[in-house]
């Protein structure tokens, strides 16, 4: 986008956008839809008008248009920049294709390179998911409903405080602590634990580990949300009728959080299929993971179209497969927003 | 038989705090007894000390004669019913009624039979398959009774289980709790700070006060022979004046007040010399227009403030010597004429309406 037309496009859009919100909020008015003092009657037009630009703004260029653009280039073939918009640029599904039957070989076998490394993506995201699962209910139950103030408050900051630290210095520190010569592996071999130093980096215990920990806030902070609005009493009333411990979280609290539960998952999920720096550093030599293929197809292959057609693939699925999770447990997507 | 409930010197404390101080109690069998006191007065604490949620810090619980000791709430013989009631928002009602017998492993079949007669018996019928939510304050509140009733415990606790509920549903809840109590024949330890729902139910009532059991009787016990100041106070309605002894005799004894000299009943033997207080109730005080004539009767002069008439009661409030305010209450039924707020009265009251105790150390 350049040019006059460019900037007539950014300055022109919100606007519109504006302007339909405005026609919309005339229009359920008169249909009685809506009462009561109206968006620009409580926040005055000067701010009624700034906020829905710049959300108009916002969610139109920084989330909508790239997203298309990455979409539309994912049906395009590879080409040189001299034949773009040329006879050759068609709409095509040839990047697609790739995915199923593709090789730097041929194009007729099945690509069961890069079909493994995905299904090996979901498949572990989902492990990941449900690890951390595990590792975050204890906490998040401990922290919302029997922990003090004050422990409440030094275990929110022994949780957040390491996320201070960059992600991918993070990835490294794992890969220092897991290494052959790392202080894990010489803590073991000095306790005379093992012999022979444990290659954890290849056996993908680092992957896991570091993805885990990635994501645990996601996991930790809906959950705590959830758990802790249960009323305590609720907890009292289930043992008092006799309830073991494990009666009452998986049918009170696991039900009651169940909102909190799904978001968590979904985040860990979603953002665990799409990780790029704990695999990039942390995944062990044998281990092709999804992300990094599709890295590779934007900056090794320099074939920008087919990169985008496997991450549309990936995000594709992730999305289904979050919605059928959601279906199966009888969740809206409106409530795991709460 | 066992009795239901036993307490044996239980202290509580959390911290510095001391809330349960020596409790000493028998609660026998089948029995309505109630806990009364105001917020904070150890009740609650006392309550789930019986339902296991708190171990106490010293002394010991039985239960049907066996100590409850180390012995977790999902494993004694215990219902309680929660001020909020509790209920499991995301099941029905039939399944909150069902959800004691299930975590016990009782078959379906058995469990819905079960939970049938119990929606039948708190008038529920209709509304096994509802949400709770759906269901109004009183019908949650019986959802909650037959909750706690299925598991069969020998003894259902009941903690102020009323007090979210409006005047009218209270006053008819209070009769059909009484009403399941006498069915069901278990005994019911109910916690309340409303005196009128501690003597309308209960068999016996305990009255305590910081964490200290001042009195335990039956209804007209606490308020006609209270033991206590507190109780004195606590229960009903109560004009105290303080003085110190000056004679006893024979179960009475004469108190010197700033008002004048006063005489009552010495039913916990007060000496001469000691520090009093004597209580009279509003209703038994007399009042009569004009000043006495010298050597009249126990009494003294009082300037009405306020006259509240109420139908078949009037409340007056006094005004007297030393500024103190007292309360009478007259009834219609006397025939007596009404005082006018600014009249000087005289107020008198018989010796065995006056009822003299030890004046606490730090009232």
């Amino acid at each position: 986008m350049s040019g006059p037309g460019g900037l007539t496009l950014v300055l022109g859009l919100p606007l519109a956008v504006a302007l339909i919100f405005f026609a919309l909020s005339a229009y359920e008015r008169r249909t009685g839809l809506i009462s009561g003092p109206g968006f620009f009657q409580r926040n005055g037009l000067a701010v009624g008008l700034y906020l829905v630009i710049a959300v108009g703004f916002w969610a139109f260029f920084v989330i909508v248009l790239p997203q298309l653009a990455m979409v539309e280039m994912s049906f395009r073939p590879k080409l040189p920049p001299s034949q773009m918009g040329g006879p050759k640029d068609i709409y095509t599904l040839e990047n697609y294709r790739y995915f199923l039957f593709g090789s730097t070989t041929s194009t007729a076998s099945w690509n069961w390179l890069h079909i493994k490394a995905f299904f090996l993506t979901i498949a572990v995201s989902i492990a990941i998911t449900l690890l951390n699962f595990a590792i975050c209910y204890p906490i998040a139950f401990h922290m919302a409903q029997s922990a003090s103030v004050g422990r409440l408050r030094i275990l929110l900051l022994l949780l957040i405080l390491p996320y201070w630290v960059n992600e991918i210095l993070r990835a490294f520190a794992f890969r220092v602590l897991l290494s052959s010569g790392g202080v894990i592996n010489q803590a073991l071999m000095g306790a005379g634990l093992t012999a022979e130093p444990i290659d954890f980096l290849a056996a993908d215990v680092g992957l896991y580990m570091g993805l885990s920990y990635a994501y645990l806030l996601m996991m930790v902070f809906p959950l705590y949300n959830a758990i802790e609005s249960l009323d305590k009493n609720q907890i009292e009333a289930a043992r008092d009728l006799g309830a073991p411990w494990w009666h009452i979280h998986a049918f009170i609290v696991m039900p009651h959080a169940k909102p909190g539960i799904a978001s968590g998952c979904t985040l860990v999920f979603m953002l665990c299929a799409g990780a790029l720096a704990a695999p990039l550093v942390l995944g062990g030599p044998r281990t092709l993971w999804f992300t990094p293929i599709v890295y590779d197809r934007f900056y090794q292959a320099f074939n920008w179209p087919q990169g985008a057609a496997y991450a549309f693939i990936l995000l594709m699925t992730c999305i289904a497969f979050v919605l059928l999770v959601l279906k199966a447990f009888r969740l809206s997507l409106g409530e795991i927003t709460r | 038989m066992a009795a239901a409930v036993e307490l044996e010197g239980v202290n509580v404390t959390f911290g510095d705090f001391v809330a349960v101080r020596d409790a000493n109690l028998t609660i026998e069998p089948g029995e309505f007894f109630s806990f009364l006191g105001p917020s904070g007065c150890g009740k609650t604490t006392l309550l789930r000390t019986i339902s296991g949620f708190i171990e106490p810090t010293r002394g010991s619980v039985r239960i049907g004669g066996q100590d409850m000791k180390g012995i977790g709430p999902n494993r004694r013989p215990t219902a309680l019913i929660f001020q909020n009631l509790a209920l499991f928002p995301m099941m029905t009602v039939a399944e909150n009624i069902g959800y004691g017998l299930r975590v016990r492993g009782v078959p379906r079949h058995e469990r819905d039979e079960k939970v049938k007669n119990l929606l039948i018996q708190v008038a529920l019928s209709e509304h096994g398959h509802k949400k709770v939510s759906e269901l109004s304050g009183g019908q949650k509140q019986r959802v909650a009774i037959a909750r706690a009733l299925a598991v069969e415990p020998s003894v259902l606790l009941l903690d102020e289980p009323l007090s979210a509920l409006d005047l009218k549903l209270r006053q008819h809840m209070r009769t059909e709790l009484r009403a399941i109590q006498k069915k069901v024949g278990i005994t019911f330890i109910y916690i309340t700070h409303d005196q009128g729902e501690a003597l309308t139910m209960s068999d016996r009532i305990a009255v305590m006060n910081a964490g200290v059991i001042e009195q335990v009787g039956d209804g007209r016990a606490v308020y006609a022979e209270p033991r206590t100041p507190f109780v004195a106070s606590f229960v009903g309605e109560n004009n105290q004046i303080r003085g110190r002894i000056s004679d006893v005799a024979n179960g009475q004894a004469t108190l010197e007040t700033p008002l004048g000299t006063l005489k009552g009943r010495n039913p916990v033997g007060l000496k001469t010399g000691e520090e009093a207080l004597i209580f009279v109730r509003p209703e038994s005080l007399k009042l009569q227009p004009g000043t006495p004539a010298n050597g009249a009767t126990a009494g003294f002069e009082a300037e009405a403030v306020d006259v509240a008439f109420e139908g078949s009661v009037t409340h007056v409030t006094l005004r007297v010597r030393t500024g103190q305010k007292i309360t009478a209450t007259l009834s219609a039924a006397s025939g007596l004429a009404l005082p006018v707020p600014g009249e000087t009265l005289q107020i008198g009251f018989a010796p065995q309406d006056g009822l003299l105790l030890a004046r606490p150390e730090r009232p």
